[in-house]
């Protein structure tokens, strides 16, 4: 029965032990380096697309396993129209909202192709993919355009200051980033008590205390001890705040609302989705729709980031998105995957990144590597399933 | 007295939970046409496929001797290497591939790496001249009908040396010209020595041309009839095909309350989605009565399921036309959801491919017909949803440790009832239930019984659609009979009767 208990938890939280594995891993390779304060704020701010981009795709992976090949030229092409909007002087602003126009309007059109005419997505956006970095390229004439506007900058997660400013003005230690951390512990504590005291009053089973314990313990001090590494560095970088955004509503959606329940239930049985009267084809249209929306955000967050547009910018963006997805525990058939569990992916990855790029591995190794993740995650996947049966 | 060509012996095969087949005996004579008959889930398919090595040696208990030898098949192709060859009721042809590449196809002329095309296109045709079929081989298959289709198929069997040739239905989908001409070929090859098994529901056909025929019911053999010494007239048939003692496997309904006609469907036609010429369900027009139920009786492909899921809300077919009338007033139910809005349910045959999605909990799959019931502006009350679910498992008394289990590992009859709770979720006033019982053992079928006897009992109408005959006399209190798309047949439930039944489907079946 212990031994069954064990299992039966290893299965549920794989991907959150194999990411402890490898932090302690890369934490002695690095000499303890991986965990500067500096080095988790590059996380982050390095990864964002990723995470961003990641959420999208797994409503697209969710509804059976597609995936959107587009976004990265899609990045690409929605930095570049702003960037070039900002760079005639078009009121930053403007510029932004324009962008996500752009990224919902090529995901629309692109998720009608898939929706209504049925054309396969993995062709839909392959042609994305190609007629967008093209169309990059003719916007920005083959040239870099740089972006200059500050506030823009530091808003999206770009330049030397792109940090949420201290209240307080302590020397060498962000007293506002901790206090956020606490309040975000508080506010999450209150959420779990809060559930659970109403399932017990109306007589619902609720998980065993200890389990429900131990989770809010650990996760509360994995956002305290980030709030603290976050503040010895500069503070919390501005755009966490947009991931957190896009996390925290998508999570929402996708375990609170109908429609991220339609996401689920596509992707387990169409036929049975279809005849329980849900428009499928809606569900696949909002999927890769949605997708577009966040490859706009992931474009402004791209070149304020970067500080100019390329047209070589979002290259292999889709790749990391959707290993992120898949190495986070979303089925390649579709049907399963969480927002969270996507994010752990998307940490994952970005740890096996940065640590081997501390440890000075050859960026070519670092490929080999990630694609021989990216392939064990599958196969766990489909061998797990198997069991299942 | 003949060579015996096939001997199957004691011939015993379960299955998880269910004894598909108890002792079968069937002996085969060489140069004979031997017709196999029994109701749908008699066996006779599962016969076939331990015959053809689909269920390997060792995976069930007897012998098959054949040709004086015990056989021990652990795949098709042993089975066909001693000339014994199937050809299923589902054509098994690509459709984008030549005449000569499907008869080919898995035992390729040539070398391994090089395939002979003329060798290939050159013994096509002498095969498909032995058939009778004037087609070039390298006719694409889409490009050919259903009758020359089933040609092919017979001489894509004698290009792998058939010496006994088994035909599961096959003649379901030809007509009548193309059915004679498929008999009639039966016919040439048994003179010219070869021995056949064929399975039918069409009893004129089988008067036709078998010698002896054995009938299977409930997984058991009941007996051989032979053309030369028995009386093989279709009653006589039907009475060893359907004798079996109707038990107490039904529950007992409180008080009939019968009352005003809650459907009616009217002149409802339906054609095949890709078939488009082909009509699949004819000028149909059937009603259902508050507090009854009423059963569609048929056999397999009669076009049940099909009429039944036009009417839900079109979701099959094309070319739908036709009138349906809940209370009296004219309903146009041209999407799932406006049939659900017009209290209309469908409770599929299909429960695992087309009703529940496996990989989500008992919870989820209860309410994913009608969310909007749990949610308030698209955002879900798990809590309510969580209290939906129990108060269901508990009414219908699904065994489960809790309604956070997935539907995937429930047992066959629970699944059914996480089935049947989704749609009572959605308040349905007529429901149509597809093979509610398929596939799952007594004791839960009697509890489904039951679900649907409280159904009737709170005013709703059930339309019942089963294969089982005894379920059908057992639980109706009106049944149709339906075979290829028409309504052939109403009886009350006091005149119906199992030979009653079986008897207007065969005599329709022309």
């Amino acid at each position: 029965m212990e031994k069954e208990k064990i299992m039966s938890f290893v299965k549920k939280y794989t991907m959150i032990i194999v990411l402890v594995l490898v932090m302690i891993f890369f934490g002695i390779g690095t000499g303890g380096k991986l965990f500067l304060p500096q080095n988790v704020t590059n996380l982050i701010s390095q990864n964002a697309y990723v995470f961003v981009l990641a959420t999208g795709m797994l409503l697209c992976i969710l509804t059976g396993g597609n995936i959107d090949l587009s976004i990265g030229s899609v990045v690409c092409f929605t930095g570049a129209v702003g960037a070039t909007m900002m760079d005639k002087g078009i009121n930053s602003v403007a510029a932004v909202f324009a962008m996500l126009v752009v990224g919902l309007i090529i995901g629309s059109i692109q998720a009608v192709c898939i929706a209504y005419i049925h054309v396969p997505p993995f062709i839909t956006t392959l042609a994305g993919m190609l007629a967008f970095r093209g169309l990059s390229n003719v916007v920005l004439n083959g040239m870099t355009v740089s972006v200059t506007d500050e506030a823009f900058q530091k808003i999206f997660g770009g330049g030397a200051n792109c940090y949420v400013p201290d209240l307080f003005g302590m020397e060498g230690f962000n007293l506002t980033c901790m206090l956020l951390g606490i309040i975000a512990c508080v506010i999450y504590v209150v959420i779990q008590i809060n559930g659970r005291v109403s399932r017990v009053k109306k007589g619902y089973e609720v998980d065993s205390l200890t389990g429900m314990i131990i989770k809010t313990v650990v996760i509360c001090a994995v956002i305290c001890v980030l709030a603290f590494k976050l503040s010895q560095y500069k503070g919390i970088p501005t755009v966490l705040i947009w991931v957190l955004l896009v996390v925290l509503i998508y999570g929402y959606i996708t375990s609170k609302t109908t429609i991220g329940r339609y996401f689920y239930a596509v992707g387990g049985n169409e036929k049975a989705t279809k005849l329980s009267g849900i428009n499928t084809n809606r569900v696949y249209f909002l999927a890769y729709a949605n997708m577009g929306l966040l490859a706009g955000l992931a474009g402004i967050l791209t070149i304020a980031r970067l500080t100019s547009a390329q047209p070589t910018y979002g290259q292999n963006y889709e790749m990391d998105a959707i290993g992120s997805c898949f190495i986070g525990g979303a089925s390649a058939y579709g049907g399963t995957g969480t927002v969270p569990g996507v994010i752990v992916g998307a940490v994952l990855m970005g740890i096996i990144n940065l640590g081997m790029s501390i440890m000075g591995v050859d960026s070519n190794w670092q490929r080999v590597v990630k694609g021989i993740v990216l392939l064990l995650a599958v196969i766990f996947d489909v061998t797990t399933k198997k069991e299942g049966k | 007295m003949a060579k015996v060509l096939l001997e199957m012996k004691n011939i015993t095969k379960t299955f998880p939970g269910v004894k598909a087949l108890d002792n079968v005996n069937l002996k085969v004579e060489e140069g004979e046409i031997h017709a196999l008959v029994g109701e749908n889930g008699a066996g006779k398919s599962t016969l076939m496929n331990v015959l053809s090595g689909i269920y390997p040696y060792g995976t069930y208990e007897g012998d098959i001797v054949y040709d004086g030898q015990v056989c021990k098949f652990n795949k098709i192709k042993d089975s066909e290497e001693k000339g014994i060859v199937i050809i299923h009721q589902e054509l098994a042809l690509i459709p984008y591939m030549t005449i000569g590449e499907n008869m080919f196809l898995g035992n390729e002329r040539g070398k391994k790496f090089a395939i002979n095309w003329n060798e290939t296109h050159g013994l096509s045709e002498k095969y498909l001249k032995m058939v009778g079929l004037k087609e070039s081989s390298r006719t694409l298959i889409k490009d050919i009908g259903t009758g020359k289709q089933q040609l092919v198929e017979i001489a894509k069997a004698l290009a792998k040396n058939a010496k006994l040739l088994i035909l599961d239905e096959p003649t379901a989908s030809l007509n009548e010209t193309d059915s004679k001409a498929l008999l009639d070929l039966l016919l040439k090859f048994k003179q010219e020595g070869m021995t056949s098994i064929i399975i039918s529901h069409k009893l004129n056909e089988i008067a036709y041309c078998a010698d002896k025929i054995t009938v299977i019911r409930d997984g058991s053999t009941i007996e051989t009839l032979d053309k030369n010494k028995d009386d093989i007239s279709e009653d006589r048939i039907i009475k060893g095909m359907v004798g079996r003692d109707l038990t107490d496997r039904f529950p007992k309904r409180a008080e009939k309350h019968i009352g005003d006609i809650n459907m009616e469907i009217k002149d409802w036609t339906v054609y095949h989605p890709i078939y488009t010429e082909r009509k699949v369900v004819d000028k149909v027009s059937i009603n259902v009565r508050k507090g009854e139920v009423v059963g569609i009786s048929g056999l397999m492909g009669a076009g049940r399921t099909e009429l039944a899921m036009s009417v839900f809300g079109h979701s099959y077919g094309t070319n739908i036309s036709g009138r349906v009338f809940i209370n009296g007033k004219e309903v146009h139910m041209k999407s799932v959801g406006d049939a659900i809005k017009n209290k209309l349910a469908y409770v599929t045959e299909d429960r695992k491919g087309n009703g529940l999605v496996l990989s989500n909990s008992i919870k989820i799959n209860t309410t994913m017909a009608n969310l909007g019931a749990v949610s308030s502006h698209t955002v879900i009350n798990r809590d309510k949803e969580y209290a939906v679910a129990v108060d269901y498992k508990e009414k219908l008394k699904t065994k489960c440790p809790s309604v956070e289990q997935n539907v995937g590992n429930l047992s066959g009859g629970n699944q059914q009832k996480v089935l049947l709770a989704k749609w009572m979720f959605t308040d349905p006033d007529v429901l149509i239930l597809d093979e509610p019982t398929r596939g799952i053992d007594v004791g839960a079928k009697y509890e489904i019984y039951c679900i649907i006897n409280q159904l009737i009992a709170d005013g709703k109408s059930v339309i019942m659609i089963s294969s089982e005959l005894p379920e059908v006399l057992g639980m109706c209190d009106r049944i149709y009979v339906m075979n290829e798309g028409r309504i052939v047949g109403e009886v009350t439930a006091e005149e119906a009767s199992q030979e009653v039944i079986m008897s207007h489907i065969l005599k329709s079946s022309k």
